[in-house]
């Protein structure tokens, strides 16, 4: 059996464009990253992680209409594909079955 | 958020965004550069300028490429062949495995590398060949215009053309060419500047030539030949006749009768054009202003050249001009139906046979001889390495069964031997590169050819390269493919790898020895019969003596004007048994005539002779033999009208009684057989002899022969002889040929090949015995055991010997059968092309048969013997 292999930033960037569903962009990803973590993000990063989603399965893209703003080039807009829905729903999965299985005092100990 | 920036400065720095567009993935180019403009604005607004540029630079930087896609891949399980630890593991391992096994390493690689120097020195004869006339410019545009006339059936063709031609060409079929040039002429000239004389070989030709050949002018240009006395010279023939001093514009005397001018000074043509070694080229109309007497339509005496329009196509040109000549001459002639066409430059070299007026080939039917046979003895040598790569897989089944239980791949074990014949490949490579460059100049000698290896080709690299990897493959595919094959289990405990039944280890071996052996036979059955056609086409009697008969070329006619008074002197000189002169040299008889009628002559024969003025003392001179009637006599007068007959024109004319008989010539003249003699082999030893006739002549000569007395020394004989030239034609120099010499020069096509196929039979020989000493090692090795048993158990070593012999001799003893029938339907095609050819007799198979069996019996006994005489309690002590 083949487990979905989704590295921590990869995770943020897939969620984040499930979050904006089909306003997903690099640009609009970017800010949003830096809006919800509060951590200045590359774009180069952000890019070349929604490439490496897009070659592992876990979006799809197409190119969209151009717009002026940006020199009349288009934008490349990313969703999700099931696939990738499968990916965050494990991930999640995942973490919850962790969290559940943590005894209660040691998250006490983690203080609140 | 107001914008308190100024407007123009929301654009990122140029330089930045320029570095973006030129370097950046052009998958996602435009995407990429939109997000950027688009972030780089809002970051101008959100955190100003400075910030926005540098995160705009910090971007591009990683996005550019080394660093965008940079896809790092993690791989935890190893499935993967190309794995850089694994392939220095294995590396490793085909180093010592080479260092090991020393003798087999040698072998192999010796045999290999000699198959690849083969391979690679017919390679680049191949080259040669196949890019000969290539470097003229306009290489697809030229073309020799080519003439066949049907004589009484059957269609010959040449290129010779008359004169008249070219103004035909000009006039009428204009529009289809860019440039017509008419050459004659052709051949040894002496060129005198003062006292200085040389003799270059050079041509008279039409202006157009320098351009048509597109000569790379060193001095004075391509125009240079359109006045009538000028000269151009190539830059070897000005260095010859003018030294270091600059030749342009100073006269030359060619042939002591015309004084022309330097125009210009032309690059040597290189060595693989057809043109090389044209020392000069001289206006075509300083000879046409001595020849009017060769100017009719039925005199083809003269070469033509053409270029086509840039726009035409040569077929359609040759076929426009197909009835040039037809429409301009009268019925008489026109029943040799003439007719033009164009041979174009790419098939001058190895196309340049005609039968019955259809192209036949020519030298191509060479080059793929050597090709084939340059492959042959690759493959060869390709065998061997499967063979001993296979015969030794039983020395590394314990490794093979290790690798395999601990989970390597088949195709990671494939990819293990394929490397490691790769890594030997190219050991093997530079070896023979090294055998190349040694022997390279006796190769070229042995050709007649200046080939280089092309270095500072990129393509002879790639070539190389792709030579390697072919190799590599061929050599290694098979013994990757059965040594990764082995079932771990059953290679671990390291039995039952023998397959039942032959002891040799495999059918598959057992085909390769076999068809190497057949190639090698079919080899040396091949060299025997071109060997033995060479040799059959020498020993053909020849009907005069060539002994001590020299020959020399008349450049003026002084030596003609006084031929009597010179003839004496030269007997005087007391080393001269004979002199006579003729139109054509003895040994190449080149001037045929027509127009012959006599008594039964069928009226649908075409009259074609070849004639040769003689003087009285030819038939001294050459030695030839009267078999009717008698030779020239000065006692007889009317002998200036008499003819001598050759057997085959007397055959030709189907005479009964030819001694007597009228012959009449033209329109007038009747002259009376007085003699026949003995077929002269004249021209081809190869053919039969042509109908010749033989007349009385002392104006249009052109040759003097000379008999030397046996009794004098050559050296002592010719510096006398040339006195009396020297007497008689001060102006010119004395070249002189024996004729046994001459002869010979007949052969040296056939004996290059002769040389060629013997040096490669005896290489492809050596190759398979080599491998045949492997593989009886190995099999000597691999029963070791069983022959110390059989030994204790009172075998005797004969007995032993005839037991590992066997099967080889079995092998090529099969080999021997396939070799047989393929060797003769070569041959019998290559034999067909000779008219006065050998037979192929039995006795040539049962040689190379009995030759074969000796080979392999000495190469196998000495490990067959060895292993005998083994002491069998080392051998049955190891266990």
């Amino acid at each position: 059996m083949k487990r979905a292999f989704l590295g921590e930033f990869e995770e943020l960037v897939l969620l984040t464009v499930a979050i904006l569903e089909e306003d997903a962009y690099g640009v609009s990803v970017t800010q949003e990253l830096e809006d919800k973590t509060g951590r200045t993000v590359g774009f180069s990063t952000v890019h070349s992680t929604l490439q490496r989603l897009e070659e592992k399965g876990y979006v799809s893209s197409r190119m969209g209409g151009a717009t002026a703003e940006r020199g009349g080039r288009r934008k490349r807009f990313f969703t999700v594909t099931p696939f990738g829905r499968k990916a965050l729903r494990e991930v999640k999965q995942v973490r919850e079955d962790l969290w559940s299985a943590l005894p209660p005092a040691a998250l006490q100990l983690m203080g609140s | 958020m107001g914008d308190i920036r100024q407007p123009t400065s929301d654009k990122p720095p140029r330089w930045s965004a320029k570095l973006l567009s030129w370097l950046g993935h052009p998958d996602t180019l435009e995407e990429v550069t939109g997000d950027m403009l688009e972030l780089y604005r809002y970051r101008l607004k959100k955190a100003g300028k400075r910030k926005a540029d540098w995160l705009y630079l910090a971007d591009t930087i990683k996005l550019l490429r080394p660093f965008a896609r940079q896809k790092k891949q993690i791989i935890y399980s190893s499935g993967n062949a190309l794995d850089l630890v694994m392939i220095q593991n294995y590396f490793k391992i085909a180093l010592r495995n080479l260092l090991k096994n020393k003798g087999y390493s040698a072998i192999n690689i010796t045999g290999l590398a000699v198959g690849m120097a083969v391979a690679l020195l017919i390679g680049l004869w191949v080259f040669d060949e196949l890019s000969f006339d290539k470097n003229h410019e306009n290489y697809d545009k030229i073309a020799k215009v080519m003439q066949s006339q049907n004589f009484a059936g059957t269609i010959q063709t040449g290129d010779g053309l008359p004169k008249q031609l070219e103004q035909e060409l000009r006039s009428k079929y204009g529009s289809h060419f860019k440039y017509i040039a008419i050459t004659g002429g052709g051949g040894e000239h002496l060129l005198s500047v003062g006292d200085k004389k040389v003799t270059q070989i050079g041509r008279y030709m039409g202006p157009d030539i320098a351009e048509m050949l597109s000569l790379k002018m060193l001095k004075g240009t391509r125009s240079g030949l359109t006045d009538m006395n000028s000269v151009l010279l190539s830059e070897s023939a000005a260095k010859a006749t003018f030294g270091d001093t600059d030749p342009m514009d100073k006269i030359v005397k060619i042939d002591n009768k015309n004084a022309v001018r330097v125009t210009g000074v032309y690059a040597d043509l290189p060595a693989n054009s057809s043109f090389a070694g044209l020392a000069f080229i001289a206006p075509w109309k300083l000879l046409e202003k001595d020849l009017p007497e060769w100017l009719g339509w039925g005199n083809n005496w003269f070469d033509m050249y053409v270029q086509i329009g840039d726009h035409s196509e040569m077929d359609r040109v040759s076929a426009a001009i197909a009835k040039a000549k037809l429409d301009n001459i009268d019925q008489a002639e026109s029943k040799y139906e003439p007719l033009i066409f164009l041979q174009p430059m790419r098939k001058w070299n190895l196309y340049s046979e005609f039968k019955n007026g259809v192209n036949t080939g020519g030298r191509i039917s060479v080059v793929w001889l050597f090709g084939i046979t340059g492959l042959s003895v690759l493959i060869l040598a390709c065998i061997n390495f499967m063979n001993l790569n296979t015969a030794r897989s039983e020395k590394r089944a314990k490794e093979i069964g290790v690798r395999k239980a601990v989970g390597s791949a088949k195709t990671q074990l494939a990819v293990q031997f394929l490397g490691e014949s790769l890594m030997v490949v190219i050991l093997a490579f530079m070896v023979s590169l090294l055998i190349v460059l040694v022997s390279l100049p006796a190769f070229n000698q042995l050709v007649n050819k200046q080939i280089a290896l092309p270095f500072a080709l990129p393509y002879f690299w790639l070539a190389c390269i792709a030579f390697i990897l072919l190799t590599g493959l061929v050599a290694g595919a098979y013994p990757a493919l059965y040594l990764s094959s082995f079932k771990p289990i059953t290679a671990l405990k390291g039995i039952s790898l023998k397959p039942k039944g032959g002891q040799l280890a495999g059918t598959p071996r057992k085909m390769l020895v076999v068809l190497q052996f057949t190639v090698s036979v079919t080899l040396i059955i091949g060299t025997i019969i071109v060997y033995r056609q060479v040799q059959h086409a020498k020993n053909r009697p020849i009907g005069y003596s060539r002994q001590q008969l020299l020959s020399s070329p008349l450049k003026s006619d002084q030596i003609i004007k006084h031929f009597t008074a010179f003839r004496n002197d030269l007997l005087n000189t007391g080393a001269v048994e004979e002199v006579t002169a003729t139109d054509s040299p003895v040994t190449n008889t080149y001037v045929t005539n027509g127009g012959f009628t006599w008594k039964g002559k069928n009226p649908a024969m075409t009259d074609e002779f070849v004639t040769l003025r003689i003087t009285h003392e030819f038939g001294k001179t050459v030695g030839w033999k009267i078999k009717d009637g008698r030779d020239f006599s000065r006692e007889f007068a009317t002998d200036s009208l008499g003819f001598v007959l050759n057997e085959a024109a007397v055959k030709y004319m189907g005479l009964k009684n030819p001694v007597g008989e009228m012959i009449q010539w033209g329109d007038n003249e009747k002259y009376k057989v007085i003699g026949v003699v003995k077929d002269l082999v004249t021209q081809s030893p190869y053919e039969p002899a042509k109908q010749t006739i033989f007349f009385l002549n002392y104006k249009r000569l052109n040759t003097v022969n000379i008999k030397i007395k046996p009794s004098a020394s050559a050296s002592t004989a010719v510096a006398g002889i040339q006195s009396v030239f020297k007497k008689y034609d001060p102006e010119n120099l004395f070249q002189y040929a024996f004729a046994d010499q001459e002869y010979a020069r007949k052969f040296s096509d056939e004996e290059r090949i002769a040389k060629l196929t013997t040096l490669f039979a005896v290489l492809a020989v050596l190759i398979s015995c080599l491998g045949l000493f492997g593989l009886a090692s190995f099999v000597a090795e691999q029963r070791t055991k069983e022959i110390g048993i059989r030994k204790v158990l009172g075998a005797s070593i004969a007995g032993l010997w005839v037991l590992l012999s066997r099967e080889f001799l079995l092998l090529v003893l099969i080999s021997c059968l396939i070799a047989g029938p393929l060797a003769w339907y070569f041959m019998n095609g290559w034999l067909e092309k000779y008219t006065y050819r050998t037979e192929i007799s039995w006795w040539i198979f049962a040689v190379s048969v009995l030759g074969a069996v000796l080979v392999t019996l000495v190469t196998v006994s000495f490990q067959a013997i060895r292993a005998a005489l083994l002491n069998p309690v080392t051998s049955l002590r190891s266990e």
